[in-house]
């Protein structure tokens, strides 16, 4: 076996040997299979509910609000965060509103969110976009700040004017460390969505988990637990792909 | 470019730096006075902390001197100066024909004569299979060459050279500088190249400007009597290169010498 496949079998080790020991538990006797599914229960569930096309549906409209409040709240992010490490007012006015609004749970704003915006999607949107802004703003903001020095020298000796130093120099420069943080605000829009879609919607993977645990649809529950893990998953190795893509330099 | 035109004409007067560290109160560069003829090639070497690099950073324009006057007359050309860094400072996001580009695009150029001067560029120093390379892909030598391609295409009345081949192997540096003289000798331009090596000085330059620390100031001013066009590994190897080697030496090492003792003792 090479190097290579002997690592990828590591790397599926761990999660098949927590499965495996799950069931055989739960087959011994230890735990109630009312309380506690069995790995094989769960996939009974969502075999049923892929053919259904339930699953479906619920993926889809919490995929949507993912992704709708992530772009609403990089794009904002990313830019506040480039012009705050040009533009020291800009960055002393921006600073003391991120030290107070970054700490607050974003979860918490979810019934002022439906007060303004009310029960459709726009207020899940408006609390993922929201819960986003802060990481991708500090991210952004420490990324541009750390532009080596010679990068502005160079700038500035060949002539580049504002706009060019933000969109060509400060931009780029920063985009390894903007990056890092979107992967943060992604998993981070999957945290609060599920918490928002818990109240308020009848829709939504938050939704079906939550729904499931008040009828004691454990099961249900879990698949609902295990499809946020694998939606995860799944967005997070294509968002690297996209690094891998849009940041050739950085590959070596 | 035209090699018919004479580069931009430097005139440097009682110019004075000094700045407030944590170490304290510095003078960076007390009493400079300097003329550079157009087209001139001057290089200026000194001990580290003599202040030379901050002299060309005045001079492009990326610091400003406490006092005295720089009077640079480039008319005629399009830019007036153009600096080339120690560490390329290739924009690592960028292509090497969008790198060697930049002051072009920033200044307007339109695309289809930028793009054809930015080839004309990298056909001066030899990289024209690499246009579509990033950087990290190129040796440092590489690096270098396209930097100076950067600063060569923007048509810049005089080029400022931050030690830029000091991080290169020897092989490499004779190279580079050897293709450097070869593209002055076309172009006319004026150089002011910073420098800490005496011999890479002698081989470049038409004068060589020494300098003392602490503070930066102008030692002695020597000039260097080799013709151009120029061969440098036979000129290195001549005997009044070593007579002229050892002169500056001298005068360095007296200096090299005085910033020691002043260290230990202070």
């Amino acid at each position: 076996m090479s190097a290579k496949a002997r690592e990828r079998a590591l790397y599926l080790i761990s999660p098949i040997a927590l499965l495996l020991l799950w069931e055989l538990l739960l087959r011994a006797g230890l735990g109630d299979r009312r309380f506690i599914p069995a790995p094989s229960d769960i996939a009974v569930r969502f075999w049923a509910m892929t053919v259904s096309g339930e699953l479906a549906l619920n993926v889809a409209v919490t995929l949507y609000r993912v992704f709708a409040g992530f772009f609403l709240g990089i794009v904002p992010g990313i830019a506040v965060g480039l012009l705050m490490a040009m533009f020291r007012p800009v960055r002393i006015f921006f600073d003391p509103l991120i030290a107070a609004l970054f700490p607050i749970p974003k979860i918490a704003l979810m019934p002022l969110l439906l007060l303004v915006l009310g029960f459709g999607d726009a207020s899940k949107i408006g609390v993922v976009a929201i819960a986003v802004f802060f990481p991708v703003i500090i991210n952004t903001y420490a990324g541009a700040a750390n532009i080596e020095k010679i990068y502005w020298d160079v700038a500035k000796n060949y002539g580049a004017n504002q706009s060019v130093m933000f969109r060509r120099v400060v931009f780029f420069g920063a985009l390894p460390t903007i990056f890092a943080g979107l992967r943060i605000a992604l998993a981070v829009s999957f945290i609060v969505l599920v918490a928002a879609e818990f109240v308020a919607t009848k829709v939504g993977i938050g939704y079906l988990i939550w729904n499931s645990w008040e009828l004691l649809q454990v099961d249900t529950m879990f698949v609902g637990i295990v499809t946020i893990g694998v939606l995860g998953l799944i967005t997070s190795v294509l968002f690297q792909e996209i690094e891998r893509k849009v940041i050739p330099w950085k590959a070596e | 470019m035209a090699a018919n035109k004479r580069g931009a004409a430097i005139e440097i007067a009682a110019l004075r730096k000094e700045y407030v560290s944590a170490a304290g109160h510095i003078v960076a560069l007390s009493d400079i006075d300097l003329r550079v003829a157009p087209g001139e090639f001057v290089c200026i070497v000194g001990p580290s902390g003599c202040g030379k690099s901050t002299l060309l950073r005045i001079l492009a324009g990326l610091d400003t001197q406490s006092s005295g006057t720089i009077a640079v007359d480039a008319s005629g050309w399009p830019v007036q100066n153009a600096m080339v860094f120690q560490e390329s400072g290739l924009f690592p996001w960028m292509s090497v024909s969008a790198n060697v580009g930049f002051g072009l695009m920033t200044r307007g150029v339109p695309r289809a004569e930028a793009a054809e001067r930015v080839e004309a560029a990298l056909k001066l120093v030899g990289l024209t299979k690499f246009r579509n390379h990033y950087p990290h892909q190129l040796s440092g030598g590489m690096r270098q060459r396209s930097a100076i391609a950067r600063a060569f295409v923007t048509d810049p009345g005089m080029l400022l050279m931050d030690e830029p081949f000091a991080a290169l192997d020897a092989q490499n540096r004779v190279i580079l500088q050897a293709e450097l003289v070869r593209i002055w000798e076309r172009t006319g331009k004026t150089v002011v190249y910073v420098t800490h090596s005496i011999e890479e000085a002698l081989l470049l330059g038409d004068r060589t400007v020494v300098m003392t620390a602490q503070p930066g100031r102008i030692k002695r001013i020597i000039d260097v009597p080799f013709p151009h066009p120029r061969n440098l590994m036979t000129l290195s190897a001549s005997a009044e290169f070593g007579r002229l080697k050892l002169d500056i030496w001298r005068v360095l090492e007296e200096e090299v010498m005085r910033a020691r003792t002043e260290e230990e003792e202070g």
